[in-house]
């Protein structure tokens, strides 16, 4: 064996190494995460039944009379929140997904496309601060009441923040359907809106799901936003008009003040766990959802 | 190809070092010399203010201000990470027990006395109001204007956060110590609480009197209203934006706001709090809305410093 080709067989091992030394890395910080929080929260049981913090209505650790640990509230303002703001943005992400990839003048998409991916790039104070002065005000006059602090204004200014992730990810993966698909619709007669609808977005959907689920990932981990725009009001909300606060928001808002190692700090992390859980959930159905339809395809 | 891995490897180190190098060592000097203020809301703008002032005067002793709450503050002071913290309440027993535990020995200084004000949207003819009733109202017991004789419209309540002295003040001294209304909006500081009573002509609000006298006019922001505080129903109600109801005590829900440091004072920590507390700092905190102390907080202050 000469020089040159031992030297190129010790290169690959290192590159090999390197690369698979990132992929553990994301994947060792991942269970180091879910070790802390279950070491944190798990505490929080030995003076709270589980039962009690999931389905009591009331969050309130600093009352003066007796504290009461109850995240139902919030379980139910986060899936609220989560819920309206992804049924705004996913029609509106894939309707601009799908001008963009398949109407719009690739003029026009040099331009937009740009401008779509610079909103990721507006930081989350930014927009919370927009939610209270601007769509706060004129949710209020629109909606009739006195103020605009409510699950409706988070649940729009998610959107916008999940809207460059679904519009982005929906775009490339309906790019990526093989030209021959539409082509093949096109020949057979079918409309340039028939070859959308009926072919690109099928072929496209594991693509477009995918997007979703980083959206609405990104709208349930979401605190800043939320926290200054909703309103933070712990009463269980009857509407999308109603103040509410979000498990998230509520772990930022107690954090910063509560006293280390008390029930009410391990209370706090056991929100956190509660949050990983669900987010984990929707990765879960959404993977589940997308096999069985791959299954189906075959 | 080895030497070319190899000298990208040392360009690497060579960056890091020259990267690494400077951030260590001006992370050492900051620490030393800087004087970290964390704590109160209510404060935050005030202590902002006094210490550039101070810095202009005094360039060699850098200040750092934080906000995030008087809860935040105590807690940054018991942990070690904070040279002073700001409070708009009194400690509570469990903060002085946690910091007896963890060997921090808590010096209070009064720098300033807060009119706590009641606001409410200028279109409410509402001029005053007894503290029991503000009690109630922010227990959720009262829910209507028209209760303490407003107009017949719901009462939408905003205030703090539980990390806030100002929360827990008017807890334990508006409120009788019982829990707030989960209606109320929970709002990210005294400026976000301003801009909700602002915008919604059924809101009450309350945030410390700094923030709502307009620095140019020494007037009441526009758009907003100072209610009138009675003690109670019969008695007679007192504006917080006068001085004189303040000192005489006339205003029911006035507030010393305190900073306090673990034991005795570096000397650039003294120095910088005594300035506060003296004439230059009180002629500051006069101009930013709230009130100077009393000659008792001021004997008081002297005492710890030393």
């Amino acid at each position: 064996m000469n020089d040159s080709a031992r030297m190129r067989r010790r290169r690959e091992a290192a590159i090999r190494a390197f690369f698979f030394l990132n992929g553990i890395v994301s994947v060792l910080i991942l269970a180091g995460i879910f070790v802390l929080l279950l070491t944190s929260a798990v505490p929080a049981f030995r003076e709270i039944k589980l039962k009690e913090f999931l389905t009591t209505l009331l969050w309130d650790p600093t009352s003066p009379t007796k504290p009461v640990y109850g995240i139902l509230t919030q379980i139910v303002s986060t899936l609220l929140v989560t819920g309206g703001a992804m049924l705004i943005a996913v029609p509106v992400g894939l309707g601009v997904a799908g001008y963009l990839s398949d109407v719009a003048h690739w003029r026009a998409r040099e331009i937009i496309k740009p401008i779509v991916e610079i909103l990721a790039a507006i930081p989350s104070v930014v927009i919370g601060f927009l939610g209270i002065v601007l769509l706060g005000p004129a949710l209020a006059k629109l909606t009739g009441k006195t103020n605009g602090l409510n699950a409706l204004n988070g649940s729009i200014l998610l959107a916008i923040m999940a809207l460059p992730t679904i519009i982005s990810i929906s775009e490339d993966s309906l790019n990526a359907v093989p030209g021959a698909y539409s082509e093949a619709s096109l020949a057979l007669g079918g409309s340039r809106w028939q070859t959308l609808v009926r072919v690109k977005l099928p072929a496209a959907l594991s693509g477009i799901i995918a997007a979703v689920m980083l959206g609405m990932g990104r709208a349930i981990g979401e605190t800043m936003t939320v926290l200054m725009a909703t309103g933070n009001a712990r009463a269980f909300p009857h509407g999308l008009l109603d103040s509410v606060r979000t498990l998230t928001a509520n772990v930022a808002v107690e954090l910063g003040e509560v006293p280390y190692f008390t029930t009410h700090y391990y209370a706090l992390f056991a929100i956190g766990l509660v949050l990983f859980v669900m987010t984990f959930a929707v990765n879960m159905i959404a993977d589940i959802v997308l096999r069985k339809y791959q299954e189906r395809e075959r | 190809m080895n030497t070319r891995f190899g000298k990208i490897m040392a360009g690497i180190q060579l960056l890091l070092v020259a990267l690494g190098t400077p951030l260590l060592l001006g992370s050492q000097q900051g620490r030393s010399k800087m004087i970290q203020v964390k704590g109160s809301d209510t404060l935050v703008n005030l202590v902002q203010i006094l210490s550039e002032e101070y810095m202009a005067k005094n360039p060699k002793t850098p200040i750092a201000v934080l906000g995030g709450g008087s809860g935040t503050g105590i807690t940054a002071l018991i942990n070690g990470t904070t040279d002073i913290c700001n409070t708009s309440r009194d400690w509570k027993q469990k903060e002085y027990d946690l910091a007896w535990e963890k060997g921090v020995k808590v010096r209070l200084f009064v720098i300033a006395v807060d009119g706590l004000s009641i606001i409410v949207n200028e279109k409410n003819p509402l001029g005053r109001l007894p503290m029991p009733a503000v009690g109630a109202i922010y227990r959720g017991e009262i829910k209507n204007w028209k209760t303490v004789g407003g107009p017949d419209k719901p009462i939408s309540l905003y205030g703090r956060q539980s990390n806030s002295g100002t929360y827990s003040f008017l807890q334990e001294h508006v409120m009788g110590n019982k829990p707030y209304s989960t209606d109320m909006k929970e709002m990210n500081g005294n400026a976000q609480i301003i801009d909700g009573v602002l915008n919604d002509e059924n809101a009450i609000g309350y945030v410390g009197v700094g923030y709502v006298v307009d620095q140019a006019t020494g007037k009441p922001m526009k758009g907003l209203k100072v209610l009138n505080i009675s003690k109670d129903a019969k008695s007679e109600a007192f504006s917080p934006l006068e001085r004189g109801n303040i000192d005489s005590g006339k205003y029911p829900i006035s507030r010393p706001l305190y900073q306090a440091t673990n034991g005795k004072p570096r000397p650039d920590v003294a120095a910088f709090i005594a300035w506060e507390t003296g004439p230059e700092g009180q002629k500051i905190v006069e101009r930013e809305g709230f009130f100077p102390i009393s000659p008792v907080h001021a004997a008081q202050n002297e005492k710890n410093l030393k």
